[in-house]
């Protein structure tokens, strides 16, 4: 994928009011069979699995004991083709041999075998407020059916496909899985509707971050505990074990630890990662991800911050390049479509 | 303006020099190339005026929603004006660049360093190697 086919702005503009096209072959898919796959993944998710209805699919981290982040990933259980039951797990692209080999290692003696998909396969993201009526009307699947984080499989022209209503920019959309030989054609089917049009990574990153939702190797690292994360959702502690759990637990009550927050800042100048972050003249936090939003102009960022300094409307100042711009924590998320 | 006729710096920024009764006077703004690959501008700070500026160094700065930039001035001397509209209408950049959206203008101090500085054929010439 691109950085970008024309224009980010055009592309992010696009995605928000229409309906845009993400080539995202490049994520890790795992498929998982054998007879303790289900409570193999419940132990490798901070979030509980098992027990999901064939269907579900749950968005979760996957920690090591001390509780730093090795990833964070979609787990599906959406069965194969001839209703059998059967988990597939969707990773970060950088994380997936880091993950493939944390996994395996994991396995020890259980009845877990793991399939890599992510080259026999391609994955394509259709998203926008008129994503689900183009995928009903082009490949002839009811997805108004399909309840959001849910998924399906389904036939395009005698290709076997899997259509997930998921994604990553904060719009309403699909995600397809085809056998890599069929994928352009399914491209360049959806690419034939009006108001379609393709986008790459620079849009994809700025609509996650309107979004709020955390890139790997930005907001979410080995360095980082699930308990700074604010993503308390994704995180089930009762009545189950998982790797990490005690460490989690351990940061949920460390009252000093920075924790991830969004802010708005003045002017037009964008905070970058790394940027610092201070109050009155004392550094508090560290920047994650920054870019100018195009749909609410204004510079937005995620960061990490001193728990003291949280609260919503609390101002601060960001060192951009050596000078200090007037900032102030918003909610999260930045953007939430109607 | 005729962009044929300027002098053009590697670092993508272009020099209209003018002879006036203060000796010679810059006009500098970046290549309609520069703004097509920079793409979604969204900040531009200027220099102030009065500020000195040397060939090959930073004077200002361009970002857009991927990345910030540097702007390099392409001339030894003095900011006599800056074009104070450009920062709050940087589409000007796309539809103008080699007139309304011109940066700033520099009196010249040292003439000697317009020599490193391309014609518009040898930079078109870069340009298609970068592009």
């Amino acid at each position: 994928m691109p950085i970008q086919y024309k224009s980010i702005i055009d592309e992010h503009q696009a995605t928000r009011n229409s309906a845009t096209l993400f080539d995202v072959s490049h994520m890790g898919r795992f498929v998982f069979s054998g007879s303790d796959v289900e409570s193999f993944i419940d132990r490798m998710t901070t979030r509980k699995v098992a027990g999901m209805a064939h269907g579900g699919i749950r968005y979760s981290l996957v920690c090591n004991s001390d509780g730093g982040i090795l990833d964070d990933i979609l787990v599906y259980r959406l069965g194969t083709v001839d209703g059998g039951d059967q988990f597939t797990m969707v990773v970060n692209a950088s994380n997936r041999s880091k993950l493939w080999d944390w996994l395996h290692s994991n396995v020890a003696s259980l009845d877990v075998t793991i399939h890599d998909a992510t080259t026999e396969t391609a994955m394509i993201a259709i998203q926008g407020p008129t994503a689900i009526s183009v995928v009903n009307q082009h490949l002839n699947i009811d997805v108004n059916s399909l309840k959001y984080f849910t998924g399906c499989h389904a036939e395009f022209d005698s290709v076997p496909l899997t259509v997930s209503r998921t994604g990553y920019t904060g719009e309403d959309g699909c995600e397809i899985v085809v056998t890599a030989d069929a994928a352009e054609k399914i491209w360049t089917d959806l690419m034939t509707h009006d108001g379609v049009s393709a986008a790459g990574l620079g849009a994809r990153d700025t609509l996650r971050l309107e979004a709020a939702m955390p890139l790997y190797g930005h907001e979410l690292s080995e360095s980082i505990n699930p308990a700074q994360t604010n993503l308390r959702f994704a995180i089930s502690l009762k009545e189950r074990d998982f790797v990490g759990k005690n460490s989690i637990v351990a940061a949920m009550s460390d009252d000093a630890a920075a924790v991830r927050v969004g802010l708005s800042l003045d002017g037009r100048r964008a905070a970058r990662e790394e940027s610092e972050v201070y109050h009155n003249d004392e550094k508090i936090g560290i920047i994650t991800s920054g870019t100018f939003s195009p749909t609410l102009q204004t510079p937005i960022a995620m960061g990490y911050v001193h728990p003291s300094a949280t609260k919503i409307g609390t101002e601060l100042f960001i060192d951009v390049r050596g000078r200090k711009i007037p900032a102030k924590i918003v909610q999260l998320p930045f953007y939430k479509r109607k | 303006m005729n962009p044929e006729q300027f002098l053009y710096a590697e670092s993508h920024e272009w020099a209209s020099i003018e002879d006036t009764d203060d000796g010679k006077v810059a006009t500098v703004g970046i290549s309609a190339f520069a703004v097509e690959q920079l793409t979604d501008l969204v900040f531009m700070e200027l220099p102030e005026i009065g500020a000195v500026v040397e060939s090959g160094k930073e004077f200002g700065e361009v970002e857009s929603v991927k990345a910030v930039s540097s702007l390099y001035s392409p001339v030894d001397g003095e900011v006599m004006a800056v074009n104070t509209e450009l920062p709050d209408s940087l589409e000007i950049l796309n539809e103008d660049p080699y007139g309304g959206g011109w940066i700033m203008k520099v009196k010249i101090t040292n003439e000697e360093t317009l020599a490193k500085l391309l014609d518009f054929a040898s930079y078109q010439k870069q340009c298609g190697q970068e592009g």
